[in-house]
């Protein structure tokens, strides 16, 4: 065979053969994206459809009226839910953070490697059991069902997620940052909060935010720890509402006005995190999404 | 008149006293850096062996050698980022001005402030601007004085000659700069804290001709206030800016003396070979 001959035969022949391999992998991959976004979207419509008939300015400010009647709204299960959000990161993510930068930046160790593998199992803990411990050390101590134990069961909840991302996206900084700084004289310490945790900032908001939809729609931890209350927020030493606690008592009710009002809140709970996520991120950084990590 | 002369000729001429302390001089004003001895290991196997060698203030030295020959772990171990790398080790002792930077008290961060570094690849902190790149290590160390910080910025930026390039654009990203520019940025940031030595790990392996004969020009001007001990397997960029030359060949000390001679009249047969591109 000739030189053109033995191109034409293996060259072009393959290239075909490739290109065609190329589009079926293509359009696979496309179709496991459509594969995902069905159920995903099909809860977004649903959840829209429905609960868009509930919203009304008596339904976000009002206390929920007696049981049976068509009056009142999830007032108190906003402001609780919004409460227990900014309690629980407060308490949450300083620890997820520290976690994350010891695992990092110091975890070369037998200790740190345990640390590690039960911050996994954590992460994986059923959140029933979380909400027990919880019950055990907070509510049984005080002596009655209160904002701190649920703030505090969801901090638990929180940090391992916090502290993953954080360790994740600190080891995605380039080792020759770190050098960069060390060289100018810089103490370690100085350069964690200065130059890592400022390098990897979406990193970091992103494993937050994860953390607080997390949270945000946990019901099992919050019955036994706030309990649930119709009114709105009496102290941290008392009961509180919360969204997904009210969507779940909604749900319990057999009556027509309660699911319309169990979607509603459905609703607000899925724009309150988005609105939290955008907001966020658009205080904090350039990029609206983050999804492009450095 | 006469008489004056006399004194100011018999000044001139040095004192026993003078001479005897002369070796003293030698070792702590003439020489920024000795080693002796010096040794440096990964996880216990010896990378760098008992290297002894003095480097001259306000001067080039050059530490050429082929790939795996040591070099780079040489310069890192002048301002103690050897150890930064898990398992990695010295013996021997490092003096600076006299004083072994490995001694047990030694603090690695007041050395590494003595001692500024410029890397291989260019590597400007990617969320700071071009301002606070060059402002970070004294930001970072507590000053907030922007008046001193503007007067630093501007002045370490017109030593490594970026500052017509880039007085406009200072609040830009670091990183929007090119190549070479950013490059020049990390010298000036390695300015900006004030050091007495300047270690360069092969500063102009990354960039193109234009942006090289920068860097050499600009090291040519640092030596006149900075020790430079640059890093560099471009034999003919060592034979440009360097005063001296120490060759390495398998972590050992094969050679170290004026470039000129290196260059031109090895002793030894293997810095000859090198050097004629026989092998590396």
């Amino acid at each position: 065979m000739t030189k053109p001959e033995i191109k034409q035969k293996f060259v072009a022949g393959n290239l075909k053969r490739r290109m065609l391999v190329d589009k079926i992998f293509r359009g696979a991959a496309f179709g496991c994206v459509v594969l995902a976004i069905i159920p995903l979207g099909s809860i977004l419509v649903e959840v829209f459809k429905n609960g868009a008939l509930a919203i009304s300015f008596e339904f976000l400010t009002a206390p929920p009226g007696a049981a049976g009647e068509a009056e009142g709204g999830i007032g108190p299960a906003i402001q609780g839910t919004m409460i227990l959000i900014g309690l629980a990161t407060l308490m949450g993510v300083p620890a997820g953070v520290m976690t994350g930068i010891y695992l990092s930046e110091f975890g070369s160790n037998k200790f740190a490697r345990t640390v590690r593998f039960f911050n996994d199992v954590l992460t994986e803990f059923p959140s029933i059991v979380i909400g027990i411990f919880a019950f055990i050390v907070i509510v049984l101590t005080i002596g009655s069902f209160s904002v701190w134990a649920g703030a505090f069961a969801l901090s638990i909840i929180m940090l391992p997620v916090v502290a993953r991302t954080t360790e994740e996206s600190l080891k995605l900084v380039p080792q020759t940052i770190r050098e960069a700084a060390l060289a100018l004289g810089v103490p370690q310490w100085r350069m964690t909060f200065s130059v890592l945790l400022a390098t990897t900032k979406s990193g970091l908001i992103t494993g937050v935010m994860l953390a607080v939809a997390r949270i945000a729609g946990e019901t099992a931890p919050l019955i036994l720890t706030i309990l649930g209350s119709s009114l709105f927020f009496q102290g941290f030493d008392k009961p509180l509402d919360a969204i997904p606690l009210r969507i779940w008592r909604l749900s319990l009710l057999p009556y027509d006005y309660s699911q319309l009002y169990g979607w509603g809140a459905a609703l607000i709970l899925i724009l309150l995190v988005l609105s939290l996520n955008v907001a966020v991120r658009m205080l904090t950084g350039r990029r609206m999404f983050g999804l492009v990590r450095r | 008149m006469l008489e004056d002369e006399k004194i100011t000729i018999k000044s001139m001429l040095p004192t026993n006293k003078e001479v005897q302390s002369t070796n003293h001089e030698l070792i702590l004003g003439r020489f920024k850096i000795i080693l002796d001895n010096f040794s440096a290991y990964y996880s216990g196997k010896p990378a760098i062996k008992d290297i002894s060698m003095k480097i001259k203030s306000n001067a080039v030295t050059a530490i050429i050698g082929p790939s795996g020959c040591g070099k780079t772990t040489l310069i890192r171990c002048f301002n103690r980022l050897h150890e930064l790398i898990s398992g990695a080790t010295t013996s021997g002792r490092l003096l600076l001005d006299g004083e072994n930077i490995y001694e047990s008290g030694a603090n690695p961060i007041t050395i590494r402030r003595k001692i500024g570094m410029v890397f291989q690849k260019p590597n400007p902190f990617p969320t700071m601007s071009i301002y606070d790149n060059v402002a970070a290590g004294m930001k970072l160390n507590g000053v907030r004085d922007r008046r001193k910080l503007d007067e630093i910025v501007r002045r370490c930026l017109e030593m490594s000659a970026l500052w017509d390039e880039v007085k406009d654009d200072l609040n830009k990203p670091g990183m929007s700069v090119s190549g070479g520019q950013q490059q020049r940025l990390c010298i000036a940031r390695a300015l900006a804290t004030e050091p007495e030595v300047l270690c360069m790990d092969e500063p102009a392996s990354a960039l193109d001709p234009i942006s090289t004969a920068k860097i050499e020009q600009l090291i040519d001007r640092l030596k006149q206030d900075y020790t430079i001990v640059i890093v560099t397997h471009n034999m003919q960029q060592a034979a440009r800016v360097s005063d001296y030359t120490a060759f390495l060949y398998l972590g050992k000390l094969v050679e170290f003396g004026p470039t000129k001679q290196i260059f031109e009249n090895p002793t030894e047969k293997l810095t000859e070979d090198y050097i004629s591109g026989r092998f590396g």
